[in-house]
């Protein structure tokens, strides 16, 4: 390193200087170099996994890295874990709030650091009301520190959330997707806040999908792509669409082998559809089609399963079937429709871990293949060892425990399920989150195999390569609504991009 | 080997509980009798257990089947000396017999209904049955037994030489067997205790398993409670307080997880004729039943303690 950069580096109130982390084989950041000026905005970006979680998980001290080093005040830290980042000052506020909802603000704000009362063991009520809002009057917030935190608005939370930051001393507080779960009003509500904080002397690194947000907040920019700092400079030089191709890159080639299929009659239609989370959804889907839906994290994908499948209510809308209304409204509805949804969280809603491999393979189906009171349960090995015969299942047999398999398998253990029933229509839900390129290549291979067959496919993923991979037509979403219905041929993921994270109506 | 041990492991204290009181007592314990004696007093709670077993693997537990039991009892009957007298004919006795079933039903899948339609936890909703059961036994009559003198052939009777009781212990074990592995429905049992969510994903109808595990739970109770009301040829309205208790222990002490997902009928039988031989051989030694209480309590934590330990180290090795 050079020897001049401690004093160049004087102006920065953090730096991190070649951050790499690797988690098993796969390497989440590499050579990452992040350096905030004193009382600034800085702006964090990047696609879904390109590793701004990690490298802020890094500077609160829950994960170390590899190699690298933090500098924070001319000085190498090196946090063990987060109480040591939050005594020199840096906090982070994370996306699921960690504040006690049937606490007061100001409890929470003094939450472990109460200040005595005049007994020893207890703790002075008054004085921590009243330093809650001197603290909030001093950032120019306007709150009742004695409400319930459940009764306020999200943005509020993290308004209390901040404030509790400061009164650990925080100088740097790292605020990860603050405005995701938000609507319009409470998203200028933060931005506000972030300003006045900043204008308080507070330095904040701030993560959001929503990149108009960034823009008009943030001082400086840093992109993240695939693990590394593709770009940091000011906001000012930066156009939305610079930024979508520092996201995007255009070096990204991937192995996607996409079969010539012949698209047939159509066997959904989607209209007006509506649920609690989404809105007005309306698409055609059609034999021996593959359908991606893009979108950030939050912007209603999953919630589109949900409610086609029938785990989230209808509130108005029709869903057609082979030119037949349906009504689907239970999981068991939507898989007698021959609708068969695999869920993005495999441990929690898919699989039984504890349970042999096959239980988990097997249980929808069990009606369709004639054991709708009985079990038969030789044949049932007997379809389940089939099964895993196509999928290239890896496994110690059909009764070892679902746990004992790779995430991969696992995967595959859940599209067997819609293999053994022949589903007409093949919702999934991130197939190939979190597991290794071989079994994606599988997967790949077996959704080609599958439309040849004349199934239709509706895949949500958060990985563009790959559904320009894969996909016929790509379905683009942005807070709960369809933004884009786009023929893949004829697009770019830029486009895709740019309609799933800029806001066109505020532009 | 050692999922071997671990299958073996609640034969393992059975046979261990049968083979020191074999030494220690061989005359009074050692004998054909006595073994009939020990399963029929066990067949009561060990029917119960049974039934316990599919609410315990469903991720549920029922604490209102000793007031259940009583209720039943009660209102079996209460049926048959309303409609017939002191010495009810068979036919009253069978129609008295079927009430007490049937209250055994409703009572259990109310209690299935409350934990699903109301969304009460089951610890809660079965606290609630527990008081209102219990309450409406005593009530009946003021809190005072009724006598049904000629209510003699579950509790006594025999079949081949076995007795009746015995019997239907065996015919309920096998049955609940063949439910919890060969049919649908035991295999969703198993699924929602093991992971509600994925259940309900995969189109299991999880209220309404849920309410038939809770109804079949309630069903065993009521001929539960027939046969003990047919050993005493009287109903108590203060049958079965903390009943609840042994079955659940019987239950877990046979490798069942309270979190649900796991727990066989083999293991609630043994456990079941492991609590019955423990009393029987304290019995037999001239421990006072206050005394056995002691050493229940002792075994059980043993016993469950010794389950995790290997449980753990098998998934060590995994």
């Amino acid at each position: 390193m050079n020897l001049s950069f401690p004093m160049e580096s004087s102006q920065f109130v953090i730096e991190m200087r070649g951050i790499c982390k690797s988690f098993g084989s796969v390497k989440a950041l590499e050579d990452v170099t992040l350096q905030v000026p004193q009382g600034t905005v800085h702006g964090l970006v990047g696609a879904n996994g390109a590793g701004k979680s990690t490298l802020m998980k890094i500077l609160a001290g829950l994960h170390r890295p590899d190699s690298g080093e933090i500098v924070r005040k001319g000085k190498i830290c090196s946090w063990k874990n987060p109480s040591e980042a939050i005594a020199s000052g840096v906090a982070m506020i994370y996306q699921e709030l960690s504040l006690a909802p049937d606490l007061t603000v100001a409890e929470n704000v003094w939450l472990g650091i109460e200040p005595s009362g005049r007994v020893c063991g207890t703790y002075s009520k008054k004085r921590m009301l009243e330093d809650t809002l001197a603290l909030a009057e001093k950032h120019g917030f306007n709150l009742d520190p004695d409400q319930k935190v459940e009764n306020l608005p999200a943005s509020v939370c993290q308004i209390v959330e901040a404030l509790k930051a400061i009164a650990r001393n925080a100088e740097i507080l790292v605020m990860d997707e603050p405005t995701s779960s938000c609507g319009e009003k409470e998203v200028a509500i933060i931005l506000e806040m972030v300003r006045r904080l900043r204008g308080a002397g507070t330095t904040i690194i701030y993560i959001s999908h929503r990149l108009e947000e960034v823009v008009e907040v943030a001082e400086n920019i840093t992109v993240l792509r695939d693990g590394r700092a593709v770009h940091t400079g000011p906001a000012k030089d930066l156009k939305i669409v610079d930024i979508v191709t520092h996201m995007v890159g255009r070096d990204v080639q991937h192995y996607f082998p996409k079969r010539e299929v012949e698209i047939g009659s159509r066997v959904l239609r989607v209209s007006g559809l509506s649920s609690s989370s989404v809105r007005d959804i309306g698409f055609d889907l059609r034999r021996g089609e593959i359908v991606g839906v893009a979108g950030l994290v939050g912007a209603g994908r999953t919630e589109l399963a949900r409610v086609l499948c029938g785990l989230d209510e209808a509130i108005c809308g029709s869903v057609e079937l082979e030119g037949k209304e349906v009504m689907i409204e239970n999981p068991a509805d939507a898989l007698s429709c021959g609708i068969m949804y695999v869920t993005e969280d495999r441990k929690r809603t898919g699989l039984f871990l504890d349970c042999p491999a096959l239980w988990s393979m097997t249980l929808p189906c069990l009606a369709q293949l004639g054991m709708k009171y009985i079990l038969k349960l030789d044949r049932e090995n007997e379809i389940a060892e089939e099964t895993a015969g196509k999928l290239s299942l890896k496994w110690l047999g059909p009764q070892a425990p679902a746990n004992s398999l790779s995430g991969g398998n696992q995967q595959k253990l859940l599209l067997g399920r819609a293999l053994i029933a022949q589903s007409l229509i093949w919702v999934l839900d991130e197939p190939t989150r979190g597991i290794d390129i071989a079994a994606k290549v599988d997967i790949y291979e077996l959704i080609g195999r599958m439309v040849e067959k004349g199934k239709a496919i509706l895949m949500i993923s958060s990985e563009l390569p790959e559904l320009f991979g894969i996909a016929d037509r790509i379905l683009v979403m942005r807070r709960g609504r369809l933004v884009g219905n786009l023929v893949t041929s004829q697009t770019t993921q830029e486009a895709v991009m740019h309609l799933a994270a800029v806001d066109q109506e505020r532009k | 080997m050692n999922k071997l041990f671990r299958e073996l492991l609640p034969f393992g204290s059975l046979i261990l509980v049968i083979a020191i009181l074999s030494l220690w007592q061989p005359e009074s314990f050692l004998t054909l009798d006595n073994f009939l004696n020990v399963l029929r007093r066990s067949s009561v709670y060990g029917i119960i257990a049974l039934g316990m077993t599919f609410v315990i693997i469903s991720g549920g537990i029922d604490l209102s089947v000793g007031s259940l039991l009583a209720l039943c009892g009660m209102l079996a009957a209460g049926v048959m000396i309303g409609i017939a007298g002191q010495e009810p004919s068979s036919g009253v006795m069978i129609l008295g017999t079927a009430i007490g079933l049937l209250a055994g039903a409703v009572g259990g899948a109310l209690s299935g209904a409350l934990i699903t339609k109301l969304k009460l936890q089951p610890f809660i909703a079965t606290l609630g049955t527990m008081s209102l059961y219990r309450g409406i036994a005593l009530v009946m009559y003021d809190g005072q037994p009724i006598n049904v003198a000629s209510y003699r052939y579950l509790g006594e009777g025999s079949l081949l030489g076995i007795p009746v009781s015995v019997v239907l212990f065996v015919v309920v074990t096998v049955m609940s067997g063949a439910i919890l592995h060969f049919t649908r429905f035991g295999r969703h049992v198993y699924a929602i205790g093991s992971n509600v969510q994925a259940a309900y994903h995969a189109g299991v109808k999880v209220d309404r398993s849920l309410i038939g595990v809770y109804l079949l739970g309630g069903l065993l109770t009521g001929l539960g409670a027939m046969i003990a009301m047919s050993r005493t040829v009287s109903a108590q309205p203060t049958a079965g307080v903390g009943a609840e208790l042994d079955v659940i222990a019987a239950v877990v002490i046979g490798g069942a997880s309270l979190s649900g997902g796991r727990g066989t009928v083999t293991g609630t039988i043994v456990g079941s004729l492991l609590i019955s031989f423990l009393r029987n051989g304290c019995t037999l030694m001239g421990i006072s039943t206050n005394a056995q209480l002691i050493v229940i309590g002792v075994v059980i934590v043993f016993a469950v303690a010794l389950d995790q330990f290997t449980r753990r180290k098998a998934s060590d090795a995994a």
